[in-house]
């Protein structure tokens, strides 16, 4: 696409299980930040703001669900609820920043990676509520 | 020993990130200086392979856009050769031919140019002795120039590269200045450090330069489009309207210039004295 684009792949990151072994989480969602900078040819852009986003995300859970949230089974593709919708905006918004923020790679830049960053995450934000509708499984 | 151990294991999962943290900053590091990185780019063989696929599927659906493209510079070419008839080339020894420069023929199979830092990838590499520093060219204008090369595939930097600097002057002066991408529209260039005794005006076409070590000179580039006066400098500013479509590249011309060594080497000479 254009000048705009979604990077949708965040959603396996945001969605592995809350219980799930971290280490693979890390190790994983780095190769995949990785296989998408081979590609566009950005360095390792995408690799470490995956691997950050992964790195920070029982924080950003601890912040959306309160600190019980282990002991819940949280599923983040089991209904759109307000606890869901904020954490989904938080990990997508500072992802995108930290890309952006390697991606331009120049403080005096910062007014463009902020508005790069806000329209992209607005973006990825929508195609991830897309695809999680797309992907939910159907209870009946 | 054992402590150190035991703090090796009780930290493994904030030290795995840390060594993952480092691999990441140090590859984005890297691609940011001049000398990109050896393996996470699209020129290695599996993305380039990869992209080759995609490419080869997405231009079976363009054929009429090529062919008709094709066609027109067929065209051109015979319209070239009716022209001059008493010339002594053979078409086969081409190589041979006493030229400065000599074209290849490549085709881009991955294309990008909504990024700040924009490379395109080619099916050509050093097995078809193409090397960095080497200039791209299609029939409507300058690409970019070859950034890196692997066996089979090579890397461009792109026009639209806020790392790129092109000697480029306007049509039919000498006045020159340098080219460089702002980063912001995939259709406009701007031509910067360009003297204020320069006239110029909307329209007036925009040329490589002579000094340029990579293209030959007087390959178009675009047109005039706005002119600004940099308060600082005193130079003029201009914006430029690229002649390519950089959003749609097919076909384009690795250009070697013969004589590139030569020239470098007697300028680095005599500036040693």
């Amino acid at each position: 696409m254009g000048y705009l684009n979604p990077f949708p792949y965040v959603l396996y990151i945001i969605l592995f299980p809350v219980n799930g072994n971290k280490p693979t989480l890390l190790v994983t969602s780095f190769l995949l930040g990785l296989l998408l900078d081979m590609f566009t040819n950005s360095g390792g852009v995408h690799a470490t703001a995956s691997l950050l986003l992964a790195y920070i995300r029982p924080s950003l859970f601890k912040f959306s669900f309160g600190l019980s949230y282990e002991y819940q089974t949280v599923k983040i593709a089991d209904k759109i609820t307000p606890e869901r919708i904020s954490f989904l905006i938080l990990s997508i918004f500072i992802h995108h920043l930290v890309l952006f923020l390697l991606e331009f790679f120049r403080l005096s830049l910062i007014v463009s990676v902020i508005g790069r960053t806000l329209l992209a995450a607005i973006f990825t934000f929508f195609m991830c509520l897309l695809i999680i509708y797309l992907i939910k499984p159907n209870k009946r | 020993m054992q402590q150190i151990i035991y703090f090796i294991i009780k930290n493994s999962y904030k030290l795995l990130f840390l060594l993952l943290l480092g691999i990441g900053l140090t590859l984005t590091i890297k691609s940011h200086s001049y000398h990109r990185s050896e393996y996470i780019n699209s020129a290695n063989a599996v993305t380039g392979g990869f992209y080759q696929k995609i490419n080869d599927a997405n231009e079976y659906l363009s054929l009429k856009e090529r062919n008709s493209e094709l066609a027109e510079e067929n065209a051109r070419l015979k319209q070239l050769l009716f022209n001059q008839a008493d010339t002594l080339l053979n078409w086969n020894d081409f190589d041979n031919f006493n030229a400065d420069y000599i074209a290849r023929k490549a085709k881009v199979i991955k294309n990008s140019f909504n990024v700040r830092e924009n490379y395109l990838t080619i099916n050509r590499g050093t097995k078809d002795s193409i090397f960095t520093d080497m200039g791209v060219i299609n029939d409507k204008g300058i690409v970019g120039m070859i950034e890196k090369t692997s066996k089979n595939y090579a890397t461009i930097l792109s026009v639209l590269n806020t790392k790129s600097r092109i000697n480029a002057k306007i049509k039919n002066s000498e006045h020159f200045g340098s080219l460089i991408w702002d980063g912001k529209n995939a259709g406009y260039v701007q031509l910067i450090d360009v003297p204020r005794l320069a006239s110029l005006k909307k329209g007036d076409s925009i040329v490589t330069g002579a000094e340029s070590e990579i293209f030959p000179e007087n390959i178009p580039i675009g047109k005039i489009d706005k002119v600004f006066i940099d308060p600082k400098t005193n130079y003029y500013t201009i914006n430029v309207r690229l002649f390519n479509d950089m959003t749609a590249l097919g076909y384009v011309y690795v250009i070697k210039n013969k004589k590139k060594d030569e020239k470098k080497s007697l300028e680095t000479e005599t500036t040693k004295k």
